[in-house]
């Protein structure tokens, strides 16, 4: 065919761009995720009896804000390595300043403890399951990412697939607080960041091979 | 310059404004023919089919442009990533060697004289279910409107959009492993 025939092929009849379909499902992808993810922890694992206590520690509503900051962040970095041309921009930068806030708290809280003390405040008493924990609510926010990505037209596959993954653990971080009992910033500083990092990388492995087009 | 005359003329577009989108990809494809030409020296045979190939990415993915956005790098990042993608299918990584990292270039020159793949998108075309090529041959090639195609098959208006959305997609598609 012709390259002539296919511009008129292409033209004929366009009709405008609606992106509200489009938006809608992705909200309802992205709302289906959430809710399997609270569905795991509430069902598999079990909310945090202590939960309404922890409403007074100004440590849980840190934990609460640095899960919020990172899935922000990494939901921008999604939209733009879903998009072709865009630029990561301050992302990076973002990232690793919120990363960077949560050690500096970690440093300060295991200066102040006595030396005996320290080693609860990294380990807690769950810090050998709760970045696997944090992976599995992971998986069905990270399908729905995928699942969007799939749908634009990203040109980074590894970096695009890496996104997602990020998104789907920051996401799933913050899900996960409402079983976790950690509160100490040494511990949230180290394996929450792990439990992200899980499918973050299995993400930028997934992303060349499922979100070629 | 060229970037705000082809962004006015995409913009147009998108409202669904027929007449810009053809003279947008007429000249979208000069300039990715002569881009494409370059990057392909040794491939010439390849240039034509990843030009169409890239005309069908860009109407297949234009709801990923933002209004406003710089126009240049958006059509560039696609350019760039299909002609990647061909690259590596052919597993040519002698040709990789020239780095690709300057968009500016993509704009410099316009070669008009169209050419024609070596694959045929209307044989392409048969091999898409009904549902969808009926209304790509109606509405895309014969010109009839949405609502005289969905009279003609017996779809629904919706069923019709559907199914042009798709069938583009579809033929995406099957161009890529043709190629």
């Amino acid at each position: 065919m012709k390259t002539d025939d296919l511009v008129k092929m292409l033209a004929a009849g366009v009709e405008p761009i609606d992106a509200r379909p489009m938006a809608r499902r992705f909200r309802l992808a992205l709302g289906a995720g959430t809710l399997i993810a609270v569905a795991l922890t509430a069902g598999i694992l079990h909310l945090n009896p202590a939960l309404s206590r922890y409403l007074s520690e100004p440590m849980f509503w840190i934990r609460e804000a640095y899960c919020l900051a990172l899935s922000a962040v990494a939901l921008v970095a999604v939209h733009r390595l879903a998009r072709p041309g865009r630029r990561l921009g301050l992302v990076p930068a973002a990232l690793a300043l919120v990363v960077i806030a949560m050690w500096a708290l970690a440093v300060v809280a295991l200066a102040q403890a006595s030396p005996q003390r320290r080693p609860q405040l990294v380990f807690g008493a769950t810090a050998a399951v709760c970045p696997f924990l944090i992976a599995l609510i992971a998986a069905p926010l990270l399908i729905a990412h995928l699942w969007i990505m799939r749908n634009l037209a990203p040109t980074r596959l590894a970096l695009a697939g890496a996104a997602a993954g990020l998104a789907a653990g920051s996401m799933a971080a913050l899900v996960y607080t409402l079983h976790c009992p950690e509160l100490a910033a040494p511990f949230i500083g180290i394996w929450y960041l792990c439990g992200i990092l899980i499918p973050t990388m299995l993400g930028a492995w997934l992303g060349p091979a499922l979100l070629r087009w | 310059m060229r970037e705000e005359h082809l962004k006015r003329l995409f913009s147009q577009s998108l409202a669904g404004d027929e007449q810009a989108y053809g003279q947008f990809l007429t000249e979208l494809s000069a300039l990715l023919r002569a881009f494409l030409r370059r990057r392909l020296a040794r491939l010439p045979d390849q240039v034509e089919d990843l030009v169409q190939e890239i005309l069908v990415a860009i109407h297949n993915q234009r709801q990923t442009y933002a209004a406003g956005q710089p126009l240049t790098p958006w059509i560039y990042a696609i350019a760039r990533y299909k002609l990647i993608d061909l690259l590596r299918r052919r597993s040519r990584s002698d040709l990789l060697h020239d780095p690709m990292d300057d968009d500016a270039e993509l704009f410099t020159t316009a070669d008009a004289q169209a050419a024609e793949a070596r694959f045929d998108v209307a044989k392409l075309l048969k091999g898409l279910p009904d549902r969808q090529r009926l209304p790509i041959w109606y509405v895309k090639i014969e010109g009839a409107s949405v609502a005289d195609t969905a009279a003609r098959t017996g779809m629904s208006v919706a069923a019709v959009k559907i199914g042009i959305h798709r069938g583009l997609k579809a033929l995406a598609a099957t161009i890529r492993s043709t190629a």
